[in-house]
């Protein structure tokens, strides 16, 4: 009989950072879920790049032509997006994109930990971006990196006020570039998750079923589009750094 | 006693009152959709051209909806 109707598990409990040997405190050393995740993905990586294209042919094999697609749409990305004298901050964007891409992807795995649901990784690889994006613009343009907030074109007396609010915007950038990723990762696992529990209730678990596969099939659109935003977004900052101009 | 059940009823409320904030991202992202879309079929050729602004917009309506969801999340398990 269905006495158990509550959740069974709860939605939220994927996201606990546990040790991976023992149950000990987890130190800043300790080897966790998260770090087993992080260090598969950088192995799908080396996998995908260093295997792949290790023969150079000219007729690609599957795995080479894999890793030139994805070589290509970075590559094109980065060039549209931030101009020409941007490319040579092409391997930085292209390491971004890629850790990003495989931690999401191998978070879709059943069982497996999303590394980049963790608001610990994102602000990481945001204030990352941020800082380095802010360096690069000072020491490209110097103090007229500052006229990314005073704008040339707007009246005198508006000047000021946009001035604070651009501030304001240039600072929560990191906030939200990081939160993005985190919480739309975070968001779509739970919803798998507390369908899932709806299963166990036999009137409405093949409904629940369907719902899950249909969100699952969401879940890997949405782990690729917040890949692809994460670097683009990269992109517009520091295209931002380097033409403050405009 | 009946402060702290207050206090745990508040903070459910407070939860589904931020959730309101991701559906009205969501009438946000509908809207950066539907204009593009309105746009690409009124000039398909320079559709193309403008995906990746699509997708800045996008993530730009939906951080917000995010951070609703943050503050829900928050409410819920860290108050």
């Amino acid at each position: 009989m269905a006495e158990e109707t509550g959740l069974v598990f709860h939605p939220m409990d994927q996201f606990i950072v546990k040790p991976l040997f023992g149950d000990g405190p987890v130190m800043w050393y300790t080897p966790t879920n998260a770090t087993l995740w992080m260090l598969l993905a950088v192995a799908c990586v080396v996998a995908l790049f260093v295997l792949g294209t290790r023969g150079r042919a000219v007729i690609p094999t599957r795995l080479q032509s894999v890793a030139e697609v994805f070589y290509g749409f970075i590559y094109k990305m980065v060039e549209d997006v931030t101009g020409h004298d941007g490319v040579k901050y092409f391997p930085w964007i292209m390491t971004l994109f890629l850790f990003i891409f495989f931690s999401n992807m191998l978070a879709l795995i059943p069982m497996s930990f999303s590394p980049t649901s963790q608001i610990a990784v994102t602000a990481v690889l945001g204030f990352g971006v941020f800082f380095a994006v802010t360096i690069i613009g000072f020491v490209k343009n110097g103090t007229h990196f500052l006229g990314l907030f005073w704008m040339k074109d707007a009246p005198m007396f508006l000047r000021p006020i946009i001035a604070v609010i651009e501030v304001i915007s240039y600072f929560v950038r990191p906030v939200s570039h990081s939160i993005r990723l985190a919480g739309n990762i975070t968001a779509g696992h739970a919803v798998i998750k507390v369908f899932a529990a709806f299963a166990g209730v036999a009137l409405i678990a093949p409904a629940s079923i369907l719902a899950i596969t249909a969100i699952y099939a969401l879940e890997v659109l949405v782990a690729v589009i917040q890949a692809y935003v994460f670097t683009i977004l990269t992109c517009v900052y520091l295209k931002d750094a380097l033409h403050p101009g405009h | 006693m009946e402060l702290a059940a207050a206090a745990a009823l508040g903070k459910f409320i407070g939860a589904g009152i931020a959730a309101i904030g991701a559906g009205i991202a969501a009438v946000g992202v509908g809207n950066v959709a539907a204009n593009y879309l309105a746009g690409a079929l009124r000039n398909p050729s320079a559709a193309a051209s403008q995906t990746a602004t699509l997708f800045i917009g996008l993530a730009f309506a939906e951080a917000l909806g995010i951070f609703a969801f943050l503050v829900a999340l928050l409410l819920m398990f860290a108050a």
